[in-house]
């Protein structure tokens, strides 16, 4: 059945740690800290407004580019959060999550061969959908840097080939995030080399330490960024799938081509629910970013304690200590600690081959179970 | 609002120091802060919230709300008389509010009998009060922010990037 499989599609690595996400859903009372969303239900004003639109009977397509009053809500909403100044008309698309933005932008941009930089540890999809769209992932290991991609190491990643770099921040599984002033020079390298920068900045309103700062936003970087962001991190609705890609019109007319023939668009609920997210969730936004905040202060100041190293993460809700005081690998590490502790995390190996020796500790959980999860990880280290 | 009173409006029960820790602060200096609001009245107790429905015992009780009409006394306007009212021990709550009544008064006792001879004897009688409109609590949802309902597990997957 094998020659069935696209030579492609085969040559797709699947996840390595796929038996241990299988261990762990096969568990029962486990406290998890490996997830990868909000703990919060999404906002009930948000969730009505998602009911009411159903009530009211708006059940059909939308648009391709997604409903117009969305994309005006997100362009209003971008100016006045960043300054950023994308036309409603032509220059935003609603996508199916991030996900999908994604790949719409990697189709769209590259020619087969084309090489795309991808700064790791990172996000796990970021390779395999380069792979999928025809292009060359070139991996920069940003372990010693402090996880952040220095100028350096980009200018050395860059050749003739170079299509563009996947910049995620702040940075799942890091946490880390960069300031304008480290942006800056990323930018006028990547300016310098005309390169398509695609920033997925669907961490970027859990910025703790600093405003963020979108990429677009820096002068003159616009025409040269696909920006990608989402509803599922800022409003809590992973759920609902809703994302959406800004970027240079050519670009957008593009991936809206591939979008209106294979996703058509995206469910009308969510885009309703997501508008009204817009309007009136700043508010929930704000109190989940405090909390956010609050937990991450704790969680790393356990995991020092406790001597399992980690440096203070600027942004999103993961923590991403080294354990190789353990002298365990991360898988090891991630199974033991599951076995004989019952808490889930998700070994550094899962996000790039550097991630060796590192752990990824989401605290996206309640202080209860983070308070539990902590104590029992200080256990696990103790018993050995 | 100070975050420590954030923290503790929705966990009395947090620790100082782990308060510190949230906050990155010294554990010294939470303690100082809390006392500082216990001294001045801004933190004036802590208490378990109980769901009442669950507890099967005799001293389940009824609660009502109140509406009281009262005559505002020279001088001393709604207080003095409110005075008189919230002292009964009946009395859990008690506000001054705005529209076709003066005050909201909610009484809570063991049950309606209870609650009917208190208003009948004590509450009308007053001199000021010049009418009340009981009204018998039939089912709780939700009281201070708090939805009375057994927390439902976590809906979400274990495991997700």
């Amino acid at each position: 059945m094998k020659k069935n499989i696209s030579k492609k599609v085969q040559s797709i690595q699947p996840s390595g740690i796929r038996a241990f996400f299988d261990l762990v859903l096969g568990m029962k009372d486990v406290i998890s800290l490996g997830v990868g969303e909000p703990d919060f239900v999404t906002p009930w004003v948000v969730r009505e407004a998602g009911i009411f639109s159903l009530e009211q009977g708006f059940t059909s397509y939308t648009s391709n580019k997604g409903l117009y009053k969305l994309r005006l809500g997100l362009h209003r909403y971008l100016k006045s959060r960043y300054g950023l100044d994308y036309s409603p008309d032509d220059e935003i698309l609603i996508t199916v999550g991030v996900s999908e933005g994604l790949d719409l932008v990697l189709r769209t941009l590259i020619n087969p061969g084309d090489k795309i930089i991808i700064p790791q540890p990172s996000y796990v999809s970021y390779g395999p959908v380069t792979e999928l769209a025809g292009g060359l992932p070139i991996y920069v290991d940003t372990t010693r840097d402090g996880f952040k991609l220095t100028p350096e190491k980009l200018e050395k990643a860059i050749d003739k080939k170079t299509k563009g770099i996947i910049l995620n921040y702040p940075v799942n599984p890091t946490g880390e995030s960069y300031r304008r002033k480290e942006l800056e020079e990323l930018k006028r390298i990547i300016l310098r080399h005309n390169l398509i920068c695609i920033s997925d900045e669907v961490y970027g309103d859990l910025t703790y330490d600093f405003e963020h700062t979108p990429f677009p936003g820096l002068p003159g970087a616009k025409k040269n960024t696909v920006y990608l962001n989402g509803f599922s991190k800022s409003f809590a609705m992973t759920g609902w799938r809703v994302g959406f890609a800004c970027g240079p019109q050519e670009i957008i007319a593009g991936m809206t081509k591939i979008h209106q023939y294979t996703i058509m668009c995206v469910p009308i609920t969510s885009q309703m629910a997501a508008a009204e997210a817009l309007v009136s969730g700043k508010r929930s936004t704000e109190e989940m970013k405090r909390e956010y905040c609050r937990r991450r202060e704790f969680v790393t100041e356990e995991l020092n304690r406790m001597g399992l190293c980690c440096s203070k993460p600027q942004g999103a809700f993961y923590a991403f200590p080294s354990i190789k005081k353990s002298g365990l690998s991360s898988l090891e590490f991630s199974q033991k600690l599951l076995k004989e502790e019952k808490v889930a995390v998700v070994p550094g190996t899962a996000f790039g081959a550097c991630g060796e020796g590192f752990i990824r500790i989401s605290y996206a959980s309640s202080m209860e179970s983070l308070k539990e999860a902590l104590l029992r990880i200080r256990k696990f280290l103790g018993d050995r | 609002m100070e975050e420590i009173l954030e923290i503790l409006e929705k966990d009395g029960r947090v620790a100082p120091e782990e308060i510190a820790k949230m906050l990155r602060k010294k554990p010294q200096e939470v303690k100082s802060a809390i006392r500082k609001y216990e001294k001045e009245g801004v933190i004036l107790k802590y208490k378990a919230v109980i769901n009442k429905d669950l507890v099967r015992s005799e001293d389940s009780s009824v609660r009502a709300l109140i509406e009281v009409s009262i005559v505002p006394q020279k001088d001393a306007g709604f207080d003095r008389i409110a005075e008189r009212i919230y002292s009964f021990p009946e009395v859990s709550s008690c506000y001054l509010i705005s529209g076709t009544y003066d005050l909201l008064v909610i009484v809570e006792g063991r049950n309606i009998h209870t609650v009917s001879s208190f208003v009948a004897e004590k509450l009308s009688c007053l001199e000021n009060v010049r009418g009340t409109t009981t009204h018998f609590l039939l089912k709780k949802y939700k009281e201070d922010g708090v939805i009375l309902k057994h927390r439902e597990e976590n809906k979400r997957i274990a495991i997700s990037y």
